[in-house]
């Protein structure tokens, strides 16, 4: 059992729990991954790790309420335990001094971006983060990003924050202006990743997403998660989850993504009326 | 006495009836017909079943306590070299193995031995077995076993056995391996699986599931920092062949390890109140010729539906599933396309799998597998209008352990090398076995590498001392 030691809201309908996981704290690395099962009937969901802390022995998570089981996931308090937690899953980011880096997050994809933006940091480089989120009142981590970025460009949607409008922009800004950047990193919806890598396309910047579908296992053994990479097929759980945005399959993502939307549904409705704490319903 | 030609029939649950539910297919030898199976064994003196033993079950000893009626020394006499006979009696090829060399074979069918295999474990575990807990001694020493598939398990009840103290890693949620993600309920229920492990639980045996080895720790940490004086690898065959053809990442296409773990180790079978969805369609193709690929057939039948085909490029004959398995797949209303290969897999313009494109196959020279070769047939193209293909052509090793250990040799085919008598690997005081060495092969092969590996860490292990 992995126990919730802290709970909190950062945003409608976005969780994030500091969990007690010694032996995944100790090796986690920026871009790694965990997967998860809230009880015996729960299904596996793979969360990329927000943030650790080896000497607490914890990691963070950070999800937002989108589907059964992580509704059931926000239901959970502090104190309360998930039965399984494996990891840290996945490849790490590739650290190193690029010089300038752009770290790129989009709505909850702004947590995994934060620890990368730090590895970054320590790095030596001038990292530049551009975090965007729908409004304001969904925009999560500005601080945190703020105190591990040399700048940070703050933009939404409907511009009740930063600047109105997509991550893409400030970034097409600082291309068009010449200034040489070393590596572009983004994590959030897959559009939005999509649209970076078009951006950065015609500068032949080297970028970087890390892709988050479907999976099982996490350790290679399904297949669930693959992804054409440069027309070669990619296991995610293992060989990424960061891969060449430019060589990205992204269309063929979006599609695989799409594969349970009916039975999302269901679970999800399955889960709303069968209350607090996960499915007790057949609680064995 | 007269003695039957043939071995007596194994009562099973009506095709029409299991096609329909998950529970086993075959359902036992009730005491008379064990008895009077027992009772066709001629207790020969050269007992040539023995040789066709992975772990060496002495066949004609077991056999004879049946026929007296003591099942506890039955199951004595196995379980002094076979842990997992529940498991053995079930999924073990005896047909290929001890079987194939018995006396009757020769004018008619072999004595059921897997089937009275069965009957002697089934009794132990009905009757509730009671296991000793392994008294350590004070300076016991500690081995990790890493997989607890067949070949992890049966390392780790051989070792604990000998006094040491074994943890398993798994990097599931649950112990068991293939024989809890891939075989199915109806074939090996899953009770039977978790009451074995649960018997090396009650020896002393530790289970850390959620422990993937090469992330959470590496080899290396588990001697140098954990205090493991050896390790025994046992990952397994876990990694997915694709096609490489067209459409093969289309909605709907699956590899056989997804679409059965999904059933059996997430039971999406019971979706929505388990968490896990599965998507079955209507009609199903599944490619391939193995035990696999008969399993993911009979679960998409099991799951609802309407019709499934395997699709295989060679003729029945190459078939390399169990023939028991096969005949099963039929009675139960699977289709053989037979002599064909898939070329590409069609989709809709909302990337879902709508047929699988393929082409007719004659058989040719005999390739380097002795089989004769598959040709295809020019012009002979055709689709089968199906919305799932399940792909069940074969796995490789997972290459996590090979990846992050220093040291450690591997093949082209990313298999550990290992020595067949001993298991032992390049590096000093790691062993390995199952099918992370040999490629995928049966659950005995890996039991008995598993055993030997064990017999050769006690060794390696008191010659240090």
């Amino acid at each position: 059992m992995f126990k919730i030691l802290t709970k909190q809201e950062l945003a409608p309908n976005v969780k994030m729990f500091e969990m007690d996981a010694p032996l995944i704290a100790r090796k986690a690395q920026p871009g790694q991954f965990v997967i998860l099962r809230i009880d015996e009937d729960g299904e596996r969901v793979p969360l990329t790790i927000a943030d650790f802390n080896r000497e607490k022995g914890t990691i963070t998570l950070i999800f937002q309420e989108v589907g059964g089981t992580t509704q059931l996931l926000g239901k959970l308090n502090e104190g309360e335990s998930i039965l399984d937690l494996v990891g840290p899953l996945g490849k790490p980011t590739h650290i190193e001094n690029f010089g300038t880096v752009v770290c790129v997050g989009g709505g909850i994809g702004i947590a995994p971006v934060y620890p990368i933006a730090r590895g970054m940091k320590e790095a030596g480089n001038n990292v530049v983060s551009i975090i965007g989120a729908r409004s304001k009142d969904i925009l999560i981590y500005e601080e945190e990003m703020a105190a591990v970025s040399n700048t940070l460009h703050i933009t939404t949607d409907d511009g009740s924050a930063g600047h109105k409008g997509f991550v893409t922009d400030p970034l097409k800004q600082m291309l068009e202006s010449g200034e040489k950047i070393g590596l572009v990193v983004a994590i959030g919806p897959v559009i939005m990743m999509r649209n970076v890598a078009e951006t950065t396309r015609p500068y032949g910047v080297p970028t970087v997403v890390s892709l988050n579908p479907i999976m099982v296992d996490g350790t290679g053994m399904c297949g669930g998660c693959r992804v054409s990479v440069g027309n070669e097929n990619k296991f995610a759980c293992v060989d990424g989850p960061e891969f060449d945005a430019h060589k990205v399959d992204f269309a063929g993502l979006v599609t695989r993504q799409r594969m349970y939307k009916p039975q999302e549904k269901s679970h999800s409705e399955h889960c709303a009326n069968h209350g607090k704490g996960g499915c007790q319903c057949h609680s064995h | 006495m007269s003695l039957s030609l043939e071995k007596h029939k194994m009562p099973e649950q009506e095709p029409k009836v299991r096609a329909k539910n998950f529970s086993e297919v075959a359902l036992g030898y009730t005491a008379e017909i064990a008895k009077a199976e027992a009772d066709r064994c001629l207790s020969c003196k050269a007992a040539p079943c023995r040789q066709g033993c992975p772990v060496g079950v002495d066949i004609p000893a077991f056999i004879k306590h049946i026929k007296e009626n003591d099942l506890d020394a039955a199951i004595t006499s196995i379980k002094n070299v076979n842990g997992l006979p529940a498991v053995c009696g079930r999924v073990c090829p005896q047909e290929e193995q001890c079987e194939k060399h018995c006396v009757l074979g020769k004018k008619g069918e072999s004595v059921g031995i897997g089937r009275l295999e069965r009957y002697a474990a089934d009794y132990a575990r009905h009757k509730g077995e009671v296991v000793e807990k392994v008294k350590y001694a004070a300076d016991a020493k500690k081995v990790a076993v890493i997989g607890s598939g067949p070949a992890g398990l049966s390392a780790a009840g051989t070792l604990a056995k000998l006094g040491y103290k074994v943890t398993i890693f798994e990097a599931l949620h649950a112990p068991g391996g293939v024989l809890m993600y891939g075989i199915p309920e109806f074939r090996l229920p899953k009770e039977i699986v978790q009451a074995e492990i649960n018997n090396l639980r009650k020896m002393g045996v530790e289970i850390a599931v959620n422990a993937v080895i090469g992330k959470t720790f590496t080899v290396d940490e588990l001697m140098e920092e954990e205090g493991f004086s050896a390790v025994f690898i046992g990952s397994g065959a876990g990694l997915p062949h694709f096609m490489g053809v067209p459409g093969e990442n289309l909605n709907g296409v699956y590899s056989a390890n997804e679409f059965l773990t999904r059933c059996n180790l997430m039971k999406a079978y019971k979706f929505p109140e388990c968490g896990t969805p599965i998507h079955v369609g209507k009609k199903v193709a599944v490619v391939g010729g193995g035990n696999v690929a008969m399993d993911g057939a009979r679960t998409a039948l099991r799951l609802g539906a309407e019709e499934v085909y395997i699709v295989y490029r060679r003729s029945e004959n190459e078939l390399p599933a169990r023939r028991e398995e096969v005949h099963h797949a039929k009675e139960e209303g699977i289709e053989f396309k037979l002599l064909t290969a898939p070329l590409e897999v069609m989709g809709n313009e909302e990337g879902w799998v709508t047929g699988l494109k393929c082409i007719k196959m004659e058989l040719g020279e005999p390739d380097a597998s002795g089989r004769r070769r598959p040709v295809e047939i020019p012009g002979s193209e055709f689709v089968l209008d199906v919305d799932t293909v399940i792909i069940a052509i074969g796995q490789g090793p997972n290459p996590l352990v090979q990846s992050t250990t220093k040291g450690l040799d591997s093949n082209k085919k990313g298999n550990i090398i290992a020595s067949d008598e001993t298991g032992a690997t390049s590096k000093p005081g790691v062993f390995a076995g199952g099918d992370v060495v040999t490629g995928a092969a049966t659950v005995i092969l890996a039991m008995g590498a598993g055993k030997k590996a064990a017999a050769a860490i006690d060794e390696y292990l008191t010659a240090k001392k």
